[in-house]
């Protein structure tokens, strides 16, 4: 019987099932990060467990690391404090780290897939919801609380009940000026925010067969902003060619034999699915939120909506979110005047992402009052980004160029919005204080979008500056 | 490990659907390494944007009024704890004296941190949620029943039939609900299937 990928990678990690029902799934790469592993480690060692797998456990420094200043001890106490936990928690269980002098320092979800540790076929965990991202390289990967942390680092599993599979194909090709960013924005704002629990989804149709890996990965990277905890695509010759000589890729003959291993794994042609949705490429435009959840979307050339013209069960979070953005049913959302623009995040700082941004802000100056920032997402994205001279194309249109961290996508260390400030954002949540200011507004836009609105110094549509 | 098969106690409403992690625990608090605490900053932004509004006549944040200080049910409406995958969010409503949480429906990553905290998330209708929600606002100290072996939230006469998923049901009611000690009894089933993996064996 043809199957799908989840129903492969499934069967094939099944330890066993649990008296409960559920599956205990063995996780075949753990990633771990500063900010939800230290209580996980604690308890550990409060019952005495050691770590069952270090060598199928990787960590990395993202969240609260600065990007400003690097040199240790940090300025900012707690980040030391929260580094040198993890530094030693690996120390003292044997899980290699890429920190800060490694050169491969960078958003778990970035170095996971840049250093070949992410591969077709694994099951991946982290203590991080945006663990979706993995799943481009056709992975199962889950993000997971610091209680399931401690549940893999212990076991090497997890408790885990069946997913459904919801296949979105989105069909034809994308305009110019459209992104990956915009694709999955259109799929949140179409599916809802909540239209994914109880899915995995995974992506197809000719759009996303012609993208890169670096596209794939934004577009499940915000799987979990449509409620779907896992989203993936089936591995193909793209895969294959972005893995082949990665430091952690198989090499050589066993390459050869990955790749048949990882061919296999894709879902069959006649897989039976849960659900199933057709969205058109060509019919997709830049887009961007104006609320307070990725859901609340529009495309650049529409008008904001008032309560009237959302279904009775969106009408009260529609207006808490305009009251909220101060933003007003009927107006467009291009000239909406922005404050600070941040390129950065799991979701869009990638080379790809900042050679696109460059593109648009080469020659040209961000506006006298905003604020603009680039975190590349790992150390090895900075450097390929410098030996390209994108740094000096940034920095002389006005942005400062930083090291490698989440940054302002969740604020947790020095780089966020300061009260009511409007920022163009090329990460993934727009909630209510999710930049550091409790007031703080967020509009969510491809990196192209963002370079231009630095720019204009407002919302404005990327296809009048290509 | 305890049983766990009933909460009883007065509830907190908290109304709004697709409330966030963010909201609950803002992430300027996930900076420490331990979660002592953080049920003083439960809802900080929100408290306060609220708080400021009840200044001025409005209602205060219902994690403000003393009224509901001593809840252990909190009513919440759809998408509750969706976001982030921050277990200090459900730590810190546990830490603050929720032992469980009655709503339209949970995101999938705060359902299962909380089942590993011993924190029942069930879910009942949207018009059971609102009667429910009604009920505690116009009477704080009303008390609120959750039984999951009548599978019903009971408060006065009226009951209402809940859901939980059968996994989860199974682990509170057998005291199984931190998962870990499950997960390491057998250890060989675990290296078989590690060994039968061509990425691990290495191709």
């Amino acid at each position: 019987m043809p199957q799908t990928l989840l129903q492969k990678v499934w069967r094939a990690h099944t330890v066993r099932t649990l008296p409960n029902g559920q599956t205990q799934l063995f996780i075949g790469l753990h990633l771990v990060h500063e900010v939800t592993s230290p209580q996980a480690f604690d308890m550990l060692r409060a019952r005495g467990w050691g770590v069952r797998r270090p060598d199928r456990t990787f960590a990395t420094v993202d969240h609260i690391v600065p990007t400003k200043d690097q040199r240790r001890p940090f300025l900012d106490v707690m980040a030391e404090d929260m580094m040198s936990a993890l530094e030693r928690n690996c120390r003292d269980y044997g899980i290699p780290m890429a920190d800060l002098s490694s050169g491969r320092q960078g958003i778990v979800h970035v170095i996971g897939p840049e250093l070949g540790l992410t591969q077709p076929g694994m099951t991946i965990a982290c203590g991080d919801s945006h663990t979706s991202t993995h799943g481009a390289f056709g992975a199962i990967a889950f993000g997971i609380g610091t209680s399931q942390v401690r549940d893999v680092l212990a076991s090497q599993s997890l408790a885990m009940s069946p997913l459904k599979v919801r296949r979105i194909s989105v069909a034809g090709t994308l305009g110019r000026g459209v992104y990956a960013k915009d694709v999955i924005l259109d799929i949140i704002r179409r599916l809802g925010v909540q239209g994914g629990v109880g899915f995995a989804y995974e992506y197809g149709g000719a759009v996303v067969e012609r993208m890169t890996q670096d596209e794939r990965m934004t577009i499940c990277n915000m799987s979990i902003e449509g409620g779907a905890r896992a989203g993936y695509v089936n591995p193909d010759e793209t895969t294959f060619r972005y893995l082949e000589g990665r430091p952690f890729s198989p090499r050589g003959d066993a390459f050869e034999r990955a790749v048949r291993w990882w061919a296999s794994m894709a879902s069959d042609p006649g897989a039976a699915y849960d659900d199933e949705v057709t969205l058109d490429g060509a019919a997709i435009r830049p887009t961007v939120t104006f609320g307070i959840n990725p859901g609340q979307a529009l495309a650049v050339d529409e008008r904001i909506p008032s309560p009237a013209d959302v279904p009775s069960t969106e009408r009260s979070l529609l207006a808490e979110a305009l009251d909220f953005m101060g933003l007003a049913s009927g107006a467009p959302i291009a000239g909406t005047p922005v404050d600070v623009a941040f390129i950065g995040s799991c979701t869009n700082a990638r080379l790809s992402d900042l050679r696109e941004a460059a593109r648009i802000v080469s020659g040209r100056h961000v506006a006298p009052r905003v604020r603009a920032l680039v975190v590349p997402g790992s150390q090895a994205v900075r450097q390929a980004a410098e030996r390209e001279g994108l740094d000096r194309l940034f920095r002389e249109a006005g942005f400062e160029w930083r090291g490698a961290g989440c940054s302002m996508c969740l604020a947790m260390n020095t780089d966020r919005l300061d009260g009511r400030e409007v920022c163009a954002s090329s990460s993934n949540r727009n909630f209510k204080g999710r930049q550091g200011s409790p007031t703080g507004r967020t509009l969510l836009m491809s990196p192209a979008m963002v370079a231009a609105a630095a720019i204009a110094g407002e919302v404005v549509d990327v296809r009048t500056m290509l | 490990m305890s049983v766990i098969d009933r909460v009883s106690g007065t509830a907190l409403p908290l109304r709004g659907d697709s409330i966030d992690t963010d909201r609950i625990m803002p992430a300027r608090f996930l900076r420490a390494i331990t979660f002592s605490g953080l049920e003083a900053h439960l809802f900080e932004d929100d408290r306060h944007e609220a708080d400021a509004r009840a200044s001025a006549g409005g209602r205060p944040h219902p994690f403000s009024d003393p009224a509901y200080a001593s809840a252990t049910v909190l009513l919440v409406n759809a998408n509750f704890g969706c976001g982030s995958s921050r277990e200090h969010a459900p730590q810190a409503l546990h830490r603050r004296g929720i032992r469980a949480v009655v709503g339209e429906s949970f995101s999938e990553i705060f359902f299962s941190n909380s089942v590993a905290l011993g924190l029942p998330c069930v879910t009942v209708s949207r018009d059971a949620v609102g009667a429910l929600m009604t009920l505690v606002e116009q009477n704080p100290s009303a008390s609120v029943d959750v039984s999951l072996t009548e599978m019903r939230v009971t408060t006065g006469g009226t009951g209402y039939p809940l859901t939980l998923a059968g996994s989860a049901r199974e682990s509170f009611l057998t005291g199984h609900w931190d998962a870990t000690g499950l997960l390491l009894r057998e250890p060989d089933a675990i290296a078989r299937v590690a060994n039968a993996l061509p990425y691990v064996t290495g191709f």
